[in-house]
């Protein structure tokens, strides 16, 4: 205690601590769950090109509420039936001219249309514009397919979280009313309640929410059998936290890649359902269109006018095919253990 | 075994009687009669007919008889073709839908083994690419938009098949491609993911340490052990081509019961829903019990529940 040595303090240096002290330090930058699974999806080519066009198709579909090039339901029989014309260019198929009776007509000539008169993706059989047709049909498919996924996942988390949380016998009870509900034919389901609740947009949601719920929730359920036993829930429970609270502050983050894998696979199943739907003929009903009501009408006469059937398909296709690259290139970016 | 089959079937009656009973009464909840021209009807007469039906005894008494006779086989009286009894629109229709449904579940997983296990082989090369991009189309693209693509395309274009009918083979060969696309991609996904799976385990590794030729491991040891699994996505095949066969028997014209679905669905025919919707149940449930059972067979590490020791 006696000499204590005293030192001034500008006869320290600071060394400089970035240089220094972590030179031997091995280690990446800290990422939160999200950025890392976004890191291992931008090395994915394909799922990125499936999200721009998805993000493009959302724009277009939604965007076209303000700016459609035409009304939709605007009917002008004097147009019906006219082909694809695009200004300025002359190539068979985007130049107005239809194959009628072995030759090649003009259409817009034959109606009578002026020089600037000319429809992008043609009209159909009541002269209404196939451009904003089917911007308007993807809106409704789109919407009717996030909404009906938004329902079913509140239906399926809330499900299986509860059952897998509570278990004995009353996950007993809930599964076995899954297998009940899993053993009917979802398609089955989806006409009964479509027949209940009248056709109808809102019908058709609910009715697709309603029957394809039990995935969300046997997937959710396995996992929350799983997660219960972890460590983290048995000290939240032992400092006294209510069941909600860990329901949403420990089991949800931890079953949120689930969630979004599952909800992103249930979307395009939504769409199909919605399309397939609206082309048997309980689905949307009119004037609203959807993409399967668009295919519905194109199909009645494909023979003659082929190309009201093809761009529906090929933005039904499009879309769907985008839905299952990106799905896929989600499951492998948020669990890398998955096999493959 | 016999306890789990037991145990198996006594759940699959209570899933059919839960089924016939929500429909039943759904069903009730709906409006609509057996009436075609009710206005030109007196009341006596709708009475006659209504008491046919047997519409006019209390709701409890027509459950029952319902009931008790959904299980003797019979369905009721249709409500569109007046006087044809449903149990005989259905047998009458079921032939076509279970020739194209079999047709079409052959036609798909068998390929769909062979290009899913080629892809796992071959990983990384253009063999598997190809393969991938094959059964991504084929999960993506809607039967209903193929069936119109093979229509178009095959039928109107070259005349190979005829469009739409039903007659001999050459009728069935277009719905049954449609039919098979989705259960074709399923399985070719489901196979690959397995084979790869396999391949890497430590039982391939010994095999090919002993000498065993690359062919005789991939036959022996990984397509067996991977094509286990394959059995079980075989219950969501059938639901598919049954969602499928809807819509393609219709676009085909195919007398079958999925078209019948939909015809007595706008024409609301509800004895004729109700009955299809259990004939579909009572499908896919045997379908999902054979499945379960065959699993357990050929995967002994599959304990059934029930089973002793």
């Amino acid at each position: 205690m006696a000499d204590e040595v005293k030192l001034p303090a500008d006869s320290f240096e600071p060394l400089d601590k970035s240089k220094h002290l972590d030179s031997e330090k091995i280690a990446a930058p800290n990422l939160t769950f999200m950025q890392d699974a976004w890191r291992r999806l931008k090395k994915n080519k394909s799922a990125i090109i499936a999200m721009v066009i998805l993000v493009i198709f959302f724009v277009l579909a939604f965007g076209s509420a303000f700016f459609s090039p035409h009304n939709p339901n605007a009917v002008n029989p004097q147009y019906a039936n006219l082909p694809p014309k695009w200004p300025g260019l002359n190539i068979n198929g985007v130049n107005g001219t239809l194959v009628q009776a072995g030759t090649r007509v003009n259409a817009y000539q034959a109606a009578g249309a002026g020089a600037g008169v000319h429809y992008w993706l043609g009209t159909d059989y009541l002269g209404r514009d196939m451009l904003s047709r089917i911007l308007f049909g993807t809106r409704i498919s789109l919407t009717v397919a996030v909404v009906a996924t938004a329902v079913d996942l509140l239906i399926g988390v809330t499900f299986g979280l509860f059952s897998g949380w509570k278990g004995g016998w009353i996950d007993n009870f809930m599964q076995r009313v899954i297998e009940i509900i899993m053993s009917i034919p979802t398609l089955v389901v989806v006409v009964l309640l479509i027949l209940i609740l009248k056709p109808g947009m809102m019908s058709i949601t609910l009715a697709i929410a309603f029957s394809s719920w039990t995935t969300m929730a046997r997937l959710i359920r396995a996992q929350t059998l799983e997660l219960k036993e972890q460590e983290y829930v048995l000290a939240a429970k032992t400092l006294g936290e209510s069941s909600f609270k860990i329901a949403f502050k420990h089991l949800l983050p931890n079953l949120s890649s689930i969630i979004i894998i599952q909800t992103m696979f249930t979307i395009p199943s939504a769409i199909f359902f919605e399309a397939f739907l609206s082309f048997v003929g309980i689905g949307i009903s009119a004037p609203q269109a959807s993409l399967g009501t668009l295919l519905n009408d194109g199909q009645k006469n494909f023979q003659f006018l082929p190309y009201q059937m093809w761009y529906p398909a090929i933005v039904l296709s499009v879309i769907m095919i985008a839905f299952n690259i990106f799905a896929d290139g989600l499951r492998d970016a948020f669990d890398p253990q998955t096999k493959e | 075994m016999a306890k789990y089959l037991l145990k198996r079937i006594f759940y699959l009656l209570l899933t059919l009687f839960i089924v016939i009973t929500v429909t039943f009464f759904l069903m009730k909840l709906l409006p609509g009669t057996p009436l075609q021209n009710q206005q030109k009807l007196s009341p006596a007469e709708q009475h006659l007919i209504l008491k046919q039906y047997g519409l006019t005894k209390p709701i409890w008494q027509q459950y029952l008889t319902y009931v008790v006779g959904v299980f003797q086989g019979n369905f009721g009286t249709s409500f569109q073709f007046s006087d044809q009894p449903v149990s005989y629109l259905i047998s009458s229709r079921i032939g076509p839908s279970l020739l194209l449904g079999t047709q079409a579940m052959i036609i798909g997983v068998i390929p769909g083994i062979l290009v899913g296990a080629l892809g796992a082989i071959k990983k990384n090369t253009w063999i598997d690419t190809t393969a991938t991009i094959v059964s991504i189309l084929g999960i993506s693209i809607p039967s209903f938009v193929l069936a119109v693509l093979l229509q178009y395309f095959v039928g109107l274009k070259l005349h190979w098949f005829p469009i739409a009918d039903w007659g001999g083979f050459a009728y069935t060969v277009l719905p049954t491609l449609a039919l098979a696309a989705s259960p074709f991609a399923d399985t070719a996904r489901f196979t690959r993911t397995e084979m790869v799976d396999v391949l890497n385990s430590d039982y391939i590794e010994l095999a090919r340490a002993k000498g065993l030729s690359k062919w005789g491991v991939i036959y022996h040891h990984a397509l067996r052990n991977s094509l286990i699994p394959v059995v079980t996505i075989i219950g969501p095949l059938a639901v598919n081509i049954m969602t499928g066969s809807m819509v393609i028997e219709n676009i085909f014209s195919i007398p079958g019961i999925g078209e019948q679905f939909v015809k007595s669905i706008l024409t609301n025919d509800y004895p004729t829903i109700m009955a299809v919707t259990i004939v579909y149940s009572v499908m896919l449930m045997v379908v999902l019990l054979i499945t379960d059972i065959v699993y357990g067979i050929i995967d002994p590490r599959i304990r059934l529940s029930g089973k002793s020791n």
